[in-house]
């Protein structure tokens, strides 16, 4: 018996291993769990009345991976690379210790060794997936839902204890590839059909049959031990049919990482110089991978970032401590456009009521149609029950009469971003309902402490801002205005929750902080385009430095008649303040072509009637003639990202940000800023903050104000400081 | 430093590089005994004078591996004392293989050498020889390795030649390629390639569609547009950022066609000639081998060309006749356009579009086929030049004598 595995023998001689952290609601690999693994292991290796082992967990699910906890952040603490190396090979030691017995390949191959059997009860990820794979035989729990995987490539490592190995040679190198480079699962069935699992049974069952298995097994090996064993579908640099498989899969992983992610890279690079050599060189070979992207910074940034913080804020980080935990039961939508049709879906999804209020009847319907479309896809392609479907159809009532919002428990506006439209709409909605219930605003750009103004109750008066397409995007930013109360915050927190959702928290600004951060990037685009850079490269740029598309082609998303409105708007409101860009020219000129974006079919794009894929509208270099010469495509990626880095920190510095934490969060899960880079303030950290600064003052000597540092980031730098620091994950507090 | 003269020059005719080729049943090592043994034996020579055999030859394994160059030499019979050695520079090979057997005679390590190349590309596939450069993820990412397709496509698009400008460069390779075989430019290097009972097996270039026109190509769909699609394009771009997409132009009939041969090009220094009787037909005035770009790869030729010029103190004007290897015809058009060579001067005997392109043997081929049109059209000077694999160009210029 150990901390984390329960040890028992049975008649039969086998033993049964059942992982089962105390206090954890699913078993990770951590220290504890390691070393018990290997006491046990080696317990079942050296007892005689012993015949072999099954593996299973006391959880629902089987094992989710590593702790990405103990991963994060830090280096491996060893004084030499050799001390370092072992330490990172040492769970690849033990699971080859289960696969091998301990003994040498030759005599392995003569003798076998005991059978191990996993009994695999629910998901199996990571590290707990290869221990799956390092077991002789593999019984498997018939849950559909049940995921066996590799999600490693997304926080930027590879599957470091064999699984780079096993899966390649247990289903060959091309049905492999797809699965390490991209983290897909698969569920039972197709690893059945792989000959992932031997056995598909019910959950029941799982530790009787693969007990069965190993009472009837006197010696085990694995097929990659036997003498003559070939990778099926070939393998190494001479085999016609996996030397196509690496020059395809080195053109598709370059195209999807444009040389941001070296996980993708070094994941091939494992399978590729493993398939050459013999299992324990090729585990040697992976080890050294994944040291390489263990020490990175990207895998670092990934992990605190979209693991470790996206977790945190979701399990309520953010919430006001004090306040009862509340379910919203009857949500009342005030504007049945694009994104209050979204909301109403997502909200309708999780059983919320729904009132979707619009001006007329027939409006709100329309808005309903969105959920209508959306239900109908997801039951004809079988991923939603009807049942299901119709029960969130069922949750969405539509209206044009504010009475109905009267029994509403949270109100949410996203009426036109018009100041009039919303006074009315918030006054004629405060007149019906309860005299404590929220009053949410979706605005992307209208400070929230104006709005609050048109309700009398401003405490209770929050932003609640999506992202489009709502059922798409994760994050979702609360604004706190002025005068906000932490029991409305806590209350729009649990809202977020309930839909399942991201949260983000920021205190009122201007464009607050997503849209303030993301208009820079398009704006430096269009400056581009106004200074004569080559539209290609600018939007080629965007995509090499890690943004999902261009600032061309998002702008003409967002539409360009919008970013004019917007300035116009705030140009108005903020008067002698406001900082003229090089961008409103180009916007000015793009109004007065009335080339407005996808919406009209015209904008930086040409948008074909045919439905053919959109181009660069050619005559855009005639209205905005090409320079001379061309900036190198680094000046341009740099421009485009840390234009926006810049902006961040001086929401941080305005304090319009809580932590930097929560800026590396809603960057990347809002405005698709690289998750490469773990967030702009994970970016400026491993810039470093001098460095940084440097290259802002270079970029803004160059281009204009815009990149200039704030002092903030100045006097970090004199002082040697950094957003993040060593066991700190949230980052540095802008308060 | 001594001067290298160019005593004869011999090619095989070239065999479609597929299983219903003609030549598909003769082994390579064949083909390059036959291109040895002809030059021995139009020359009544004393093969004890050749003192080095330099093929090249771009997939040297199976068949081909195993230095073919000495083991062909001991082959055809000639002397045990000649040694033998194969090189590989992708699809220059058998240019840089002359080179070297040139350089051999300049430096006076050798009076006499034979460069050339050989390649069954029936029998052993292109790519048989694996290598890390596409396969190697570490590798395949620092260097951007696009296939050649799409650096060709590249060339096109970024140099802007549309699919018209390329299909009619490929009609008029086949124009000019059928009228030079109607008008029997090649007989003098041309050897018949016969079998074991000596019955000829091919004695003409078999791949070479003279009907081919505007129309019969317009029919065709460029062969590149799914491996761009699969990441290759994306690939190229991010090398080429100011490009918005890769626009594909090639296909099989305005790219060189896979086939199978050989050639060998006898080299001495003046002296050897007197004493064995031969006269010299052409002087090596100059060569040269650059590195370019990898990723577009296929620019090389016409900075080996400038290289070879200034080394011989020429400009692009003073040479007569161009051979460039049309690997694709986008590569010929940005050469013509980067040196502002006139095409009337370009690949006059038509060229790889046509007639194929034996990887390790082409760049032999090529020069004996402008030494032959320089004597025929009574022209002085010429330049053989070939794009290269990984982003390279090798050149040599000739004069004759």
């Amino acid at each position: 018996m150990t901390e984390t595995i329960k040890y028992e023998v049975d008649a039969d001689g086998v033993a049964l291993l059942t992982i089962d952290l105390p206090g954890a609601s699913m078993n990770v690999f951590n220290a504890q769990l390691i070393q018990d693994l290997e006491t046990c292991v080696d317990k079942v290796l050296n007892d005689d009345a012993v015949k072999g082992a099954v593996i299973t967990s006391g959880k629902p699910s089987f094992l989710a991976g590593a702790d990405l906890s103990m991963l994060g952040g830090d280096d491996l603490k060893a004084d030499t690379p050799e001390a370092a190396f072992e330490q990172a090979f040492n769970l690849n030691r033990i699971l080859r210790k289960i696969e091998s017995g301990g003994k040498d390949v030759k005599t392995l191959a003569v003798e076998g060794t005991k059978p191990f059997a996993a009994a695999v009860n629910g998901l199996a990820l990571g590290g707990g997936f290869e221990l799956v794979l390092a077991c002789h035989h593999r019984v498997c729990a018939n849950d559909p839902k049940l995921s066996l995987g590799f999600p490693e490539v997304q926080v930027g490592l590879l599957p470091g204890a064999g699984g780079t190995q096993r899966l390649p040679r247990l289903i060959g190198i091309q049905n492999a590839a797809q699965p390490l480079m991209t983290g897909k699962n698969f569920n039972p069935m197709t690893a059945q059909g792989f000959g992932i699992v031997q056995e598909v049974v019910d959950a029941a069952d799982v530790v009787a049959k693969a007990k069965d298995y190993v009472a009837k097994t006197s010696s085990a090996i694995a097929p990659w031990d036997k003498k003559g064993f070939k990778y099926p579908g070939g393998a190494g640099a001479m085999d016609p049919r996996s030397v196509q498989v690496f020059i395809g899969g080195n053109a598709m992983a370059q195209k999807q990482t444009q040389h941001n992610y070296p996980a993708v890279e070094a994941i091939l690079s494992a399978v590729y110089e493993g398939s050459i050599v013999p299992f324990d060189t090729a585990l040697r070979i992976e080890t050294k991978y994944f040291m390489k992207l263990l020490s990175g910074p990207v895998s670092k940034n990934m992990i605190r970032t979209l693991f470790l913080n996206k977790q945190a804020v979701e399990k309520g980080s953010l919430r006001p401590a004090g306040f009862e935990r509340k379910k919203v039961k009857r949500l009342g939508m005030l504007g049945a456009g694009l994104m209050g049709a979204g909301i109403a879906y997502v909200s309708a999804k999780v059983g919320i009521e729904v009132v979707l209020f619009d001006v007329s009847k027939d409006n709100a319907e329309k808005g309903k149609d969105y959920s209508r479309n959306l239900v109908e896809k997801g039951v004809s392609r079988g991923k939603v029950s009807k049942e299901k479907g119709d029960a969130l159809l069922n949750n969405i009532t539509t209206t044009d009469s504010y009475d109905d919002l009267a029994d509403c428990d949270l109100i949410i506006e996203a009426v036109f971003e018009d100041a009039d439209v919303k006074k009315s709409v918030t006054q004629a909605t405060e007149a019906v309902i309860g005299k404590n219930i929220v009053f949410g605003s979706n605005t992307s750009t209208m400070p929230i402490t104006g709005l609050a103004e048109n309700f009398s109750r401003p405490h209770q008066f929050i932003g609640i801002h999506f992202f489009s397409p709502v059922d798409k995007m994760p994050l979702v930013e609360i604004i706190m205005g002025e005068k906000t109360d932490d029991e409305t915050l806590a209350l729009a927190l649990d809202y977020v929750s309930q839909i399942k959702k991201t949260p983000m928290v920021v205190n009122d600004s201007r464009g607050f902080f997503t849209s303030r951060t993301f208009g820079t990037y398009v704006q430096e685009g269009y400056s581009m385009v106004q200074e004569g850079i080559k539209p290609a490269l600018i939007e080629n740029a965007g995509k090499m430095v890690g943004m999902p598309v261009g600032p061309l082609a998002v702008g003409d998303e967002v539409a360009i008649d919008l970013s004019y409105k917007v300035g116009m708007a705030t140009r108005k409101a903020l008067g002698d303040k406001y900082v003229p860009s090089p961008a409103d020219g180009f916007v000015e000129k793009m109004m007065e072509l009335e080339r407005y974006g996808r919406k009209n079919g015209k904008g930086c794009y040409v948008y074909p009637e045919d439905g053919s894929r959109k181009y660069l509208w050619p005559d855009l270099t005639e209205h905005f003639p090409l320079a001379d010469d061309q900036p190198d495509v680094e000046e341009v990626k740099a421009r485009l990202l840390v234009r926006q880095a810049v902006e961040a920190a001086r929401c941080f510095e305005e304090k319009v940000l809580i932590d930097a934490s929560s800026g590396d969060v809603g960057a990347i899960f809002g405005i698709g800023f690289p998750p490469y880079t773990g967030g702009p303030f994970s970016y400026i950290d491993t810039v470093g903050v001098a460095e940084f600064v440097a290259e802002a003052d270079r970029l803004a000597a160059a281009y204009g104000p815009r990149f200039t540092p704030p002092q903030l980031l100045r006097d970090m730098a004199a002082n040697g400081e950094t957003f993040y620091s060593k066991g700190n994950p949230q980052g540095r507090k802008a308060a | 430093m001594t001067e290298a003269y160019i005593y004869d020059a011999v090619r095989t005719p070239r065999g479609k590089g597929r299983k219903d080729g003609s030549l598909h049943e003769i082994t390579p090592i064949q083909l390059a005994t036959q291109v040895l043994e002809a030059i021995r034996d139009r020359n009544d020579l004393d093969t004890s004078y050749v003192e080095d055999v330099v093929l090249g030859c771009v997939s040297p394994v199976g068949e081909q591996g195993a230095d073919i160059a000495r083991v062909a030499a001991l082959n055809a019979d000639y002397a045990e004392t000649t040694a033998g050695f194969q090189v590989n520079r992708f699809c220059a090979s058998g240019l840089e293989a002359t080179n070297i057997a040139a350089a051999k005679v300049m430096s006076g390590e050798a009076d006499m050498a034979i460069g050339g190349g050989v390649e069954a590309m029936s029998r052993v596939p292109m790519g048989s020889d694996g290598g890390a450069w596409p396969v190697d993820p570490a590798v395949a990412h620092k260097l951007y390795f696009a296939p050649q397709g799409i650096s060709a496509d590249l060339i096109a698009t970024k140099y802007g030649y549309s699919r018209d400008d390329v299909d009619s460069y490929a009609v008029e390779s086949q124009k000019r390629a059928a009228k030079s075989w109607e008008e029997n430019r090649f007989s003098k290097s041309i050897v018949p390639v016969k079998d074991v009972v000596g019955m000829t097996v091919l004695d003409h270039d078999e791949l070479m569609r003279p009907e081919t026109s505007m129309q019969s190509l317009g029919s065709l769909k460029p062969s590149f547009v799914d491996m761009g699609a699969l990441g290759f394009d994306s690939v190229a771009i991010q090398k080429y950022p100011d490009i918005e997409k890769i626009i594909h132009v090639h296909h099989a009939g305005n790219s060189s066609g896979i086939v199978d041969g050989a050639a060998g090009i006898l080299i001495g220094n003046k002296e050897i000639g007197e004493k064995l009787g031969l006269k010299p037909r052409a002087r090596i005035k100059s060569m040269a081998s650059i590195g370019s770009e990898p990723t577009i790869m296929l620019t090389g030729p016409s900075f080996a060309a400038e290289k070879a010029l200034k080394k011989a103190g020429m400009a692009a004007s003073d040479i007569d006749l161009y051979e460039l290897n049309e690997a694709f015809a986008s590569v010929v058009l940005r050469f013509m356009d980067a040196l502002n060579v006139d095409h009337s001067k370009m690949n006059v005997c038509g060229g790889a579009i046509a007639m194929g392109h034996p990887l390790g043997a082409t760049g032999a081929m090529i020069l004996g086929t402008v030494l032959d049109e320089l004597e025929r059209s009574g022209k002085e000077t010429a330049l053989a030049t070939l794009c290269i694999g990984a982003g390279m160009g090798t050149a040599t210029i000739i004069e004759r004598v």
